[in-house]
């Protein structure tokens, strides 16, 4: 490989890794939070997709139609937790699972019955989707645009953990959900919290994800779920910066398995499992993963 | 100042506490004491409503039976959870900033509680996984003081500690008890009614003996059964 293929796809890798990274947010926090594989989450990034084509087709400017679209994408993310999950605070966690996946496969059926499920182009406006060609690497504008804003959001995410008493609240609610209460704490709320922020990241993962390989269905969010999902786990879930690791590690495992080994590109997919399978061997709790019970970001 | 009527509590069909009655003065200590199981931990959780239960509490007039546990603790009830149950992987700062989640003038009341805790002082920024046994339970204490209580609830705040310790422990409740309320569980019976006003004896979920702390010291059932002769 020569230096402009390899920085090539140096680029690609950290442009997938940042959608990675962005999904692997939400699971690892609500997973922090309620010790819920949330697996309606990957579905979320297709809804913020989906809502964005509805936006632009009812006659909305496209930033608008984004806005709208991770604004519906953090109301639906909320109510399914105020719906599906909040019911269950107190039942086994498998009920939990069992329902995360229920939820998964109603989003992904109710899309399908509204939209169908022949994939549609998505109405990435022209400026976003230009290139430039820095020698013979090419740079189309998204692969700078998406890890810039996913290294801002991370900032972002980590201030409003750390140093806000709503993050404060949730780095305690990770740790013990009835002593929080009786700090006079809605613990509800703070729950709520999490899966708008959560569902707001997958929401901005899936619009990423449209505009990199423009075509969207109901099903997009399913192994770009699964795979964000295997991210959190690879970087040690409840860890916020292991998501986003375990995100990138992904997203280059991915793209240099198919420029080193063109062969075995169809197999892409499996490489990336197979590399989660290798570190939980070695290392349980994946590699920023440190005691889960002691609950810590 | 709190006033609790049949209280039960059941964790399926067996019965923790079995309708019992008890009344807190203002401005008391008053003290709930018996063996490990007779239900005192289960009290406590009824009245702020973490656990199930029936019965009637009311509290400052308002009757507060039904309404969930942040607003019981909105309302002027703090509890200090057995165990202590210290945010451990927060600071001590942000423990104390935990308690007073909804009061503003948080700032004025952590260096109050710095005051009164100087142990917690020199330690701001340790986490509270970090700190002794002692010093926790006064980080409990601090904490559920942050949220200006009018009614403090203590469950078994001596558990695991060392002699001395309880002593400093209890001079501590003693001094609360010039402005707060306090409803004090204990396994540690003779300590609790020597700080106490009032006290009542639970028995298998049951009342079995109340009356104001002294003459419980010096009753003869109380010193057999709990004061060890």
């Amino acid at each position: 490989m020569d230096l402009s293929t390899f920085l090539q796809q140096l680029v690609n890798g950290i442009s997938l890794g940042s959608m990675y990274a962005l999904i692997a947010i939400g699971y690892t926090m609500v997973y922090g939070t309620l010790r819920l594989i949330n697996f309606a989450h990957g579905d979320i990034m297709m809804v913020g997709a989906f809502l964005v084509y509805l936006a632009v087709a009812v006659g909305l400017p496209f930033p608008v139609a984004v806005l709208v679209a991770i604004a519906g994408s953090m109301a639906v993310g909320v109510m399914t937790d105020k719906i599906a999950y909040k019911p269950l605070r107190d039942a086994p966690k498998i009920s939990l699972l069992i329902t995360a996946i229920g939820i998964s496969f109603f989003l992904e059926n109710l899309f399908n019955v509204l939209f169908g499920g022949v994939p549609k182009a998505f109405p990435a406006p022209g400026y976003l989707t230009i290139s430039f060609k820095l020698g013979d690497v090419i740079l189309p504008l998204m692969v700078i645009v998406i890890p810039v804003i996913t290294v801002l959001i991370l900032g972002a995410v980590l201030w409003v953990l750390f140093k806000t008493k709503y993050g404060m609240a949730i780095r305690a609610l990770a740790f013990d959900i009835p002593t929080v209460k009786l700090m006079g704490i809605n613990a509800d709320y703070i729950i709520s919290i999490v899966f708008a922020l959560g569902s707001a990241l997958a929401a901005i993962g899936g619009i990423f994800y449209a505009i990199s390989y423009p075509s969207i269905d109901p099903l997009m969010g399913v192994i770009v779920g699964l795979k964000a999902f295997a991210a959190a786990v690879l970087g040690g879930i409840g860890s916020v910066t292991g998501a986003v690791l375990g995100g990138f590690i992904l997203g280059f495992t991915e793209i240099f398995v198919v420029a080193l080994f063109p062969e075995l590109g169809g197999y892409k997919d499996a490489f990336a499992f197979f590399f989660l399978i290798l570190v939980l061997l070695f290392k349980p709790t994946g590699i920023m993963g440190k005691d889960l019970e002691r609950g810590r970001f | 100042m709190l006033k609790v009527e049949n209280l039960e509590v059941y964790y399926g069909v067996i019965a923790a506490v079995r309708g019992i009655d008890l009344q807190v003065e203002k401005n008391s200590i008053v003290t709930l004491i018996g063996a490990n199981g007779a239900g005192k931990t289960s009290t406590l959780n009824a009245l702020v409503n973490s656990i199930k239960k029936k019965g009637k509490i009311i509290a400052n007039g308002h009757n507060i039976t039904k309404i969930p546990t942040h607003k019981v603790v909105q309302d002027g009830i703090s509890l200090v959870p057995e165990g202590r149950k210290i945010f451990i992987n927060l600071t001590v700062d942000e423990n104390l900033r935990m308690g007073a989640f909804n009061n503003e003038k948080y700032e004025v009341l952590k260096e109050d509680m710095y005051r009164k805790f100087p142990r917690l002082s020199g330690k701001k920024e340790q986490m509270g996984g970090t700190l002794s046994g002692g010093e926790q339970q006064m980080l409990a204490i601090a904490r559920a003081l942050m949220s200006e209580p009018k009614l403090l609830m203590l469950d078994e705040p001596s558990l695991g500690l060392a002699p001395k310790i309880i002593g400093e422990l209890f001079e501590t409740i003693t001094e609360l008890k010039k402005t707060i309320t306090i409803l004090l569980v204990e396994q540690n019976a003779f300590a609790a009614l020597k700080i106490a006003d009032y006290g009542y004896v639970l028995e298998n979920g049951s009342i079995a003996l109340e009356g104001k702390a002294s003459e419980l010291l010096g009753s003869d059932e109380v010193r057999k059964k709990y004061l060890g002769g």
